[in-house]
């Protein structure tokens, strides 16, 4: 499988309102692997996340396994098979956990049993109204949400991002299980997380990607990528720890 | 008509064109004018004048809709409010009181000036479509103590003019034309100071603040202040508008405080171009020669011949214009100035930037 | 006391027509971002084609009661639909041009009710036993209020159970928290546009033959006068609540009874004065949670 590329991003460019956040993307996304994309805050790392979604206005070609996927509407997008788990986790507050994961199974047979096995704890609190969650259980609600079908690719925004270092290890667990199983699109700006998840690196910087290669290319010279991504005052977590 | 349209372009040309076009409206009276299918007689026949009048004050009641919608990105549905408190601010003071023309003119101002300050610091609490609702509701209000006080207001029946403190040149159908003028004036006084808030420090923060409030903010401005100065302006242009409607029509009836009559100035607006001032003084005479016209089609034999199918929608004239409303939005976003714009690029092939549809920002603002 | 209940009684009543109109404005500003201008419309065609169908099958039975109530479901909820698909969709996401579309079809349509059945009202008769009155604590309480408030009732408890217990329902719950996440979890949410119009407008269909009942005629311009009041009903409860709508509705109506009772007819003002109330201390509505 490695090698084979699932998604394609061929010069997307995207705008909220009328102000042009991604100017010029392009990246390949291979299958077996994860794929970070860093940058400073305020890049269009997000933006370019949900530029290929379709959740903001975006033009250029994005290719699914070789399928332009570009024109469609975002739930066509995703029942392609492109799972998104979103910034900040976008849970739906006023229904019940159980009500959250009941809502994006939209397989025949959906992953219930991958879920339960991942975090137990959101099966046991299926009744809860999920806006009570925690930060991590909220994400991993949120994670949980796109395990639940059978994806070809899941787009993952920032699944650290606010969370205890104890936190971030479970989702960077969960996530390495996860990748075992189908190739993630992972924005991440904890650089310990991105080293250990992520096979390749985009680099973004002012809506364009500057750079992309095998990650460990990167992590030789750390020196380099910090300066480039602008650590101090950019909220790169955690990089000193563990 | 391109000739016209590209030479509009130019700023010089533009101020020759509009005090060309004034002085043409000004001497309409004297001439004998006759557009058949347009004009109901001569240009100098009372009836005609009366309706020019009309579609003037409509003119002039679209640009001081447009300060707020246009402008400022408010959809306001209470703008009737307004107008209802100049005309019949005006007439209840001059049936009631002994006070002199002007003295009551700047007493209805005045009191105009409280009351929107009063409801556009309170409905300007929300934002977008909330703030829609609520003037729709403070309107409704003013509606209904319109129709209720019957005693003072007339009631279902209107309140009419009472002449006594009147100047004779204002009186009588042969003085139609003093009031014309009067309207004509109204409409050059209304556009300058339109022209002149959008083009003041508050109408560009108000401009601003209708594409990214957020930036506003961030810059240290307050939005608020600036939206209820816009609210305040429109409020009291709109009143001095309503009092010139009173003596025109000698008398108002309650319709004008309804809720249809602001939906009206908005199907002007629109019809005319969203953020537009010529598109809001287009619109206004050209809904008020159309809504005459459909009338007049309305009753005539040719319709009443026709069978139901056909007879009962064509006698209505605000089915037509609602459908039209609904067509323009639909497929000629930019109204008729939009369109209007659209030739002018095609014949002049300049590539000057185009103007931004208002409406596609007040969404994101939202 | 008698006087007390009277005013109650008819407050309900007059609650439950200002829910039947408010649930689906609510519903479809809360999912799509749409004010619905045309939703007065929905209850005036129901009203006069339910009125036609009653007074041709003779309208003084149950069962063309029931069948009016039908038809005016069923026209409401068709009328609804094709609004929706027809006009509002071609302006997905732009919601100012929707309104102003609804405007258009209100202003139109109300012109067309005119043309068809006159500007005077049309009166309405039903079953006797809603023309006469029951006696609760003294009061003679005309007995269409009874009517009003069960089927009020009846609709609001089927929406919350469809709510509750369908996909649909989930969706719809869904959608008005966070719209762009629904689709993002590959639901095509345009359905549930579709559906929350129909719903709506089939809910404003039974209160416009209700209303009828209520005000004993229909007349073109029934639709816009109910929908001004369920507006302010929509947005003291907050936009968007189902629940915030009922409340809203009951404590408008009381309030205007009341006040029309003892305060000299100023009704209409204190409801605009409670809706100012409202919003300087809550502008959210009573159980809105977005702004």
């Amino acid at each position: 499988m490695t090698g084979e590329v699932v998604l394609r991003v061929s010069g997307l460019s995207a705008r909220i309102g009328h102000q042009q956040v991604v100017e010029d993307v392009s990246f390949d996304v291979p299958a077996g692997e994860v794929t970070a994309i860093l940058g400073r805050n305020g890049a269009g790392k997000t933006s370019t996340i949900k530029g290929i979604l379709g959740l903001i206005g975006r033009s250029g070609i994005v290719e699914l396994e070789g399928e332009r996927i570009d024109t469609l509407a975002t739930d066509r997008i995703v029942r392609r098979g492109v799972g998104y788990v979103p910034e900040d986790r976008e849970v739906f507050a006023s229904l019940t956990v159980a009500e959250n994961l009941r809502l994006a199974e939209r397989d025949a047979s959906p992953r219930r049993e991958l879920v339960a096995e991942l975090f137990p704890e959101l099966i046991t609190r299926g009744a809860q109204r999920a806006g009570t969650l925690s930060g991590g259980q909220q994400q991993m609600l949120s994670l949980s949400r796109a395990l639940l079908n059978d994806n070809r690719i899941l787009l993952i925004d920032e699944p650290t991002k606010g969370l205890s270092p104890k936190l971030v290890a479970e989702v960077v667990a969960a996530l390495e299980v996860v990748a075992r199983v189908v190739p993630i699109l992972l924005v991440e700006q904890n650089l310990n997380a991105a080293r250990r998840l992520a096979a390749r690196l985009v680099v973004i910087e002012d809506g364009r990607s500057v750079l992309s290669g095998p990650a460990s290319e990167f992590f030789e010279d750390e020196e380099r990528l910090i300066r480039m991504l602008g650590v101090h005052g950019s909220g790169v977590g955690g990089v000193g720890t563990a | 008509m391109n000739a016209v349209l590209v030479s509009m372009r130019r700023p010089g040309a533009r101020w020759l064109l509009s005090a060309l076009l004034v002085v043409g409206l000004a001497a309409l009276p004297l001439l004998n004018i006759v557009v058949p299918g347009v004009l109901p007689g001569p240009s100098y026949t009372p009836g005609t004048l009366q309706l020019l009048a009309l579609s003037l004050i409509f003119a002039a009641l679209a640009l001081s809709y447009h300060v707020l919608f246009g402008a400022a990105g408010l959809l306001s549905f209470g703008h009737a409010l307004y107008f209802a408190i100049g005309a019949y601010g005006l007439g209840i003071l001059l049936k009631r009181t002994e006070l002199p023309l002007l003295l009551a003119v700047a007493v209805v101002l005045a009191g105009t000036l409280v009351v929107a300050t009063v409801l556009g610091a309170i409905s300007l609490r929300v934002s977008g479509i909330s703030f829609a609702m609520v003037t729709l509701a403070f309107a409704q209000a003013g509606s209904v103590l319109i129709q209720r006080n019957s005693g003072i207001t007339g009631g279902e029946d209107g309140l009419s003019l009472s002449t006594q403190q009147l100047p004779d040149f204002f009186v009588g159908v042969l003085n139609t034309r003093n009031l014309y003028w009067l309207a004509l004036a109204l409409l050059v006084v209304v556009f300058l100071a339109v022209r002149w808030f959008e083009r003041s420090r508050a109408g560009h923060v108000a401009a601003a603040a209708r594409e990214n409030e957020l930036r506003v903010r961030v810059i240290g401005l307050r939005p608020f202040s600036v939206k209820l100065v816009a609210v305040v302006i429109a409020g009291v242009l709109a009143a001095a508008i309503g009092m010139v409607y009173l003596l025109l029509q000698s008398g108002v009836v309650p319709g004008v405080a309804s809720s249809n009559f602001t939906l009206t100035l908005l199907v002007i607006v629109v019809l005319g171009g969203v953020g537009s001032r010529w598109g809001a003084v287009i619109g206004g005479v050209v809904y008020t020669l159309l809504d005459q016209r459909l009338s007049a089609l309305a009753g005539s034999d040719a319709i009443a011949g026709l069978p139901a199918v056909l007879r009962v929608p064509l006698s209505e004239p605000l089915f037509l214009l609602g459908t039209l409303f609904i067509l323009v939005v639909l497929f000629l976003p930019g109204g008729i100035v939009g369109v209007a714009g659209r030739l002018t690029r095609r014949a002049g092939r300049t590539s000057g930037a185009t103007r931004e549809d208002p409406r596609d920002v007040i969404e994101e603002t939202e | 006391m008698s006087t007390v209940a009277l005013l109650l009684i008819t407050g309900l009543g007059l609650g439950a027509l200002y829910f039947l109109v408010a649930s689906g404005l609510s519903l479809i500003y809360g999912l799509m971002g749409v004010l619905n201008f045309a939703h007065g419309s929905f209850l005036t065609i129901s009203a006069f084609l339910a009125w036609e169908v009653a007074r041709r099958i003779g309208a003084d039975s149950w069962g063309s009661l029931g069948l009016a109530l039908l038809v005016g479901a069923v026209v409401g909820g068709i009328v609804a639909a094709g609004t929706e698909l027809l006009l509002i969709r071609r302006l997905y996401e732009r919601h100012i041009e929707q309104v102003l579309v609804t405007v258009g079809l209100a202003l139109a349509s109300v012109a067309l009710f005119q043309g068809i059945w006159g500007t005077d009202p049309q009166y309405v008769t039903g079953p006797a036993w809603l023309a006469q009155t029951t006696d609760v604590l003294g009061a003679r309480i005309p007995n269409n209020r009874f009517l009003l408030i069960a089927v009020a009732a009846a609709v609001l408890l089927t929406l919350l159970l469809f709510l509750r217990y369908t996909r649909f329902g989930l969706v719809i719950r869904a959608g008005v928290e966070n719209r762009s996440m629904v689709t993002a979890l590959g639901i095509d949410v345009r359905r549930a546009f579709t559906l929350v119009f129909t719903i709506g407008g089939a809910a404003a269909g039974i209160g416009g033959v209700l209303a009828s009942h209520y005000f004993g005629y229909v007349s073109p311009e029934m639709g816009a006068s109910l929908l001004i009041f369920a507006f302010i009903v929509t947005v003291i409860g907050g936009l968007g609540s189902l629940a915030g709508a009922a409340l809203a509705a009951v404590f408008v109506a009381v309030i205007q009874q009341f006040a029309n009772f003892y305060l000299g007819g100023t009704g209409d003002i204190m409801v605009v004065l409670l809706l100012a109330v409202v919003l300087l201390v809550r502008p959210r509505g009573l159980l809105g949670r977005r702004g």
